[in-house]
């Protein structure tokens, strides 16, 4: 087990280096931890974990294993084990030589790698499997002959590329839930690269929020859901209703804002929000945590239903509260709520939180 | 003679069906429906099979028994026995072929994979020059290739004798004469057959399965060792069998350096000394090897290939960053760039040389336009030019009509003997054009029934027929290709519409197949003017084509007439590779096609 840590890494493309991937980034991996570098296609995810790997170099900043400088180290000296997104498994070779193909290179004696192999492939409940050609395999099985390649050698991180992305709904969430336990059991230090923010929420002990190749947000899954740092990252993780309203007075972990009935409701923030009184402050809220009445009261703004969809766990609404779309999520809805009907949303204090643009 | 297969008889395509039969008396509409809307039923295939099948029984399949029938045909196995037993001719020249071969592909290979790994991994000065002028040498026509390496590199050679010149010494220096110039042919003109199939091969690659290897820890020399390499292995054994079938049907070359004991030189030397028996026990001799060889490589390529279809990263290019190393990568793609230009230059340059002017100086020594005058104004000299475009068309049309069926046939239709029939194509393709002559030799001179009874040899249309066989497989291989990626369900979708069969075929599929089919025609029709091998055994002095005229010339040393023959069929070709560029969807089925030119 080892901790890993980029500081100020950056890589930049093109001729002149003017295109940057991944711009000054800084992330502490502790030894163990299964941390997710989180964000949609383009934000620079892959190329970080490939400098991890050792496929590419930085253009800037230090990459560390432990206290060794990794930085400008070959792939093939890093000892870290990967799991590519199409597996990348040796179409020439069986399951238990994909398997064994770094023992050998480590120079692991017959007998003991023959055991290793087959603890490994056990592991991933694909004892058995050893003579297969990789072709006679499910896309779900190959899956984990690639994660059984990768532990077997007892790597110092594993490194996982949006492993899953290949497989349907359903294997996926089993997939995940195996990923996490193996990795559990094996103690690995994991760098896991992913687009889906509910496997990113479900799998990870942190997240690191990724957007135009710089880091949005370092947090637990609950911290950023429910404190997300940007606007950004209130929409990526889950759905979020941002509201832009005018601030009335600042205090250093609060911000007064006005709601649009009028009412003045007080909101925390984080403390370096920099906002002051008559300016307008981005104020996130979650479509579920909005209630619906038919009340009129302070923190009551009223709207119109332009859009209503039944889900079975929910019903949601989009409601137009002074020309902005608000959504909503009810999970008990009035019966026979339909598309014009006016509506009063509550929108809790304690639920919404200050964002930055 | 008015029908002749090349151009498919009306008789030979089942009857186009009309939409089906109002309703009425029900019994008659059943009858009817067993005729018109007969298209879905389970005998269809084999109404439009049924005339393939017999075209190519009749001009590839049952031309080889003849040849079989004809070497058997005076005293028995004799001919056999002592090609077998007797340690003179028969022995050596089938013992020579082989060594040619394997040598040739063991050239090749060095050559193909190395300017596949140079191009596909390294980035360096002059790469994109070389990429563009590689499969120059390759592209040109079999007889006029061998011409330019003799007057390049034989002992009257403009590089032994520029060598001589400037060393001062005796004799020219480095002379290829012998199975050596052979060789020095064979690998100019056969290492596109690895260089394609070791490209493609980088190219389809999935580079994060190189990084897998280097992410468990292998090195570089570790990663060529377990992984690139035995990657490779499946387009390295197909290349081998392409390049040793290649050589063994080589003729213009063995012909050109004089090594009269090859297989095709005897079939040729047998045939002119009018010992037909003779010359068809080295014909199928030959024929059955490569029709073994035809085997092995579709045996082989049924076997797995290890493409895998990956997203991810792009297979990086290394930059060379190193001054030295690009100074000298700069020198050498200079030097590969004259080498490979090098043919196609001596040909444009000698097709100016006045007849008679070039004896022993290093470049000819006097120019002329007459050459080029002479092959176009006097009717004579036109002649075979004339000969070779209207024979090639006749055969282009035949190729196209029956190989797109063919095609449709083998890619899309359920019958039983489909594998029978794709193997029945690629035969006429692996059989080496000097067989494809003796067999149509020993089948048409007495007429039979796929010549309605009449004797072709001698005639016209041989010449033709024997095109349209040797390149019937270029317009089935490249419809193949671009058919193999038009998605069934249009044509589906266009029946769903309403349209018949011919219908949904003629307005979907064949549509969306043309520019794979031009592009077939086309090749179909550059090989056709460039034919050399076949046509020399089977032509008459008024069939003469191009290649025959431009070998005639050379005898009588008129090299700069040849050459101006030549160039006529250079230009055609380079306008021919234009053109199919411009073919988009064409281009891959083309270059598919082109793989396998033999």
């Amino acid at each position: 087990m080892i901790d890993v840590t980029l500081e100020s890494v950056s890589k930049r493309f093109g001729r002149a280096g003017d295109t940057a991937a991944v711009d000054d980034v800084d992330i502490t991996i502790a030894a163990g931890e299964f941390f997710t570098l989180l964000g949609p296609s383009g934000c620079g995810k892959t190329t970080t974990l490939r400098m991890v790997a050792g496929f590419y170099f930085p253009s800037s900043g230090r990459i560390r294993f432990g206290d060794q400088d990794v930085t400008r180290r070959p792939p093939n000296k890093r000892d870290t084990g990967m799991v590519f997104q199409n597996y990348a498994l040796f179409p020439h070779m069986s399951v238990a030589q994909n398997v064994a193909y770094g023992l050998k290179i480590r120079k692991v004696g017959r007998a003991e790698s023959k055991r290793r192999v087959e603890e490994a492939l056990a592991q991933v409940h694909l004892a058995g499997y050893g003579e297969r050609r990789i072709d006679q395999l499910s896309g779900g099985q190959q899956q984990r002959v690639a994660l059984a390649r990768a532990l077997v050698i007892r790597p110092r991180t594993l490194l996982l590329d949006e492993p899953l992305s290949n497989l349907d709904a359903k294997l996926r969430e089993e997939t995940r839930v195996e990923i996490r336990r193996i990795q559990r059991e094996a103690g690995t230090t994991s760098l896991y690269v992913t687009h889906d923010q509910a496997e990113a929420m479900a799998m990870s002990d942190r997240i690191a929020v990724m957007e135009s190749g710089r880091v949005r947000q370092i947090g637990a899954p609950q911290e950023i859901y429910h404190r997300p740092a940007t606007s950004f990252v209130a929409r990526f993780i889950g759905r979020s209703n941002v509201l832009s309203l005018p601030v009335l007075g600042a205090g250093p972990e609060t911000v007064t804002v006005r709601l649009p009935d009028d009412s003045q409701v007080s909101v925390a923030a984080p403390t370096d929000h920099g906002l002051g009184t008559g300016a307008t402050a981005l104020v996130s809220i979650r479509p579920e945590h909005i209630g619906l009445t038919s009340a009129t009261e302070p923190g009551v703004v009223t709207g119109r239903v332009t859009e209503l969809e039944f889900t079975g766990m929910s019903t949601n609404l989009l409601v137009d509260v002074a020309g902005e779309a608000v959504q909503v999520a009810a999970v008990d809805p009035p019966a026979g709520l339909s598309v014009g009907d006016q509506l009063g949303l509550r929108l809790p204090r304690e639920r919404m939180w200050v964002v930055r643009p | 003679m008015s029908t002749i297969p090349a151009t498919p008889s009306p008789a030979t395509i089942p009857p186009v069906t009309g939409s089906p039969a109002p309703a009425g008396d029900g019994r008659r509409r059943r009858f009817t429906d067993r005729f018109t809307g007969g298209t879905n039923s389970r005998w269809f295939p084999y109404l439009l099979v049924l005339p393939l099948a017999l075209i190519l029984f009749g001009y590839v399949v049952q031309p080889m028994f003849a040849t079989f029938a004809e070497s058997v045909g005076v005293d028995a196995v004799a001919n056999y026995t002592s090609f077998f037993t007797n340690s003179g001719v028969a022995r050596s020249s089938l013992v020579t072929s082989l060594i040619i071969s394997a040598a040739s592909v063991l050239l090749c290979g060095i050559v193909g994979v190395a300017m596949a790994f140079l191009l596909k991994r390294f980035s360096f000065p002059g790469r994109r020059l070389i990429e563009a002028i590689i499969l120059v040498p390759a592209a040109l026509p079999p007889l006029i290739g061998a011409i330019s390496f003799q007057l390049l590199y034989s002992e009257t050679g403009i590089l032994p004798r520029g060598l001589q010149q400037i060393f001062g010494t005796a004799e020219p220096v480095l002379p290829f004469s012998g199975i050596a110039g052979v060789l020095v042919v064979h690998t100019f003109t056969m290492y596109p057959f690895f260089y394609l199939s070791a490209a493609a091969a980088l190219a389809g690659m999935d580079p994060s399965v190189e990084e897998a290897a280097y992410n468990l820890g292998a090195g570089r020399v570790r990663v060529w060792r377990t992984v690139l390499l035995p990657m490779l292995t499946p387009a390295l054994v197909s290349a081998s069998l392409l390049v040793f079938m290649t050589s063994l049907a080589s003729y213009t070359a063995p012909l050109l350096f004089g090594v009269d004991q090859t297989m095709t030189m005897q079939i040729y030397i047998n045939r002119t000394n009018g010992d037909l028996p003779m010359a068809s026990t080295y014909a199928s001799v030959l024929g059955v090897v490569s029709v073994l060889f035809l085997l092995g490589m579709r045996w082989y390529e049924g076997r797995r290939s290890y493409r895998s279809q990956s997203k991810g990263v792009a297979a990086h290019r290394r930059e060379i960053t190193n001054p030295l190393g690009r100074w000298l990568a700069l020198g050498a793609s200079l030097l590969a760039t004259v080498v490979l230009l090098a043919p196609v230059a001596t040909i444009a340059l000698v097709a100016f040389s006045a007849d008679g002017s070039w004896t022993t100086e290093v470049v000819p020594a006097a120019y002329t336009m007459q050459n080029f005058v002479t092959i176009f104004s006097d009717p004579n000299a036109f002649q075979p030019i004339l000969n070779s475009l209207q024979m090639s068309l006749l055969a282009t049309i035949g190729c196209i009509v029956i190989g797109v069926l063919i095609a449709y046939a083998v890619r899309r239709l359920d019958f039983r003997g489909r594998g029978v029939l794709d193997v029945a194509v690629m035969l006429a393709w692996a059989l080496p054009g000097t067989v494809v002559a003796i067999n149509l030799i020993s089948a048409f001179s007495t007429g039979n029934a796929f010549s309605f009874g009449q004797v072709l040899i001698g005639t016209f249309w041989i010449m033709p027929l024997a095109y349209f066989v040797r390149f019937l497989p270029l317009v089935f291989r490249s419809s193949a290709a671009t058919l193999a990626q038009i998605d069934p369900a249009l044509e589906e979708a266009a029946r769903n519409l309403g349209a018949s069969w011919w219908r949904a075929f003629g307005s979907v599929t064949l549509r969306l197949m043309l520019p794979g089919v031009i592009a077939g025609g086309l090749l179909a029709f550059v090989h056709g003017v460039g034919e050399f091998v076949a046509s020399v055994l089977i032509y008459t002095s008024q069939t003469a084509p191009i290649s025959v005229e431009i070998n005639n010339r050379m005898y009588s040393f008129e090299v700069g007439t040849a050459a101006a023959y030549g160039m006529l069929q250079v230009v055609l070709i380079f306008v021919v590779m234009v053109v199919s560029g411009r073919l988009e969807t064409g281009r891959r089925a083309s270059r598919e096609a082109a793989q396998w030119t033999a």
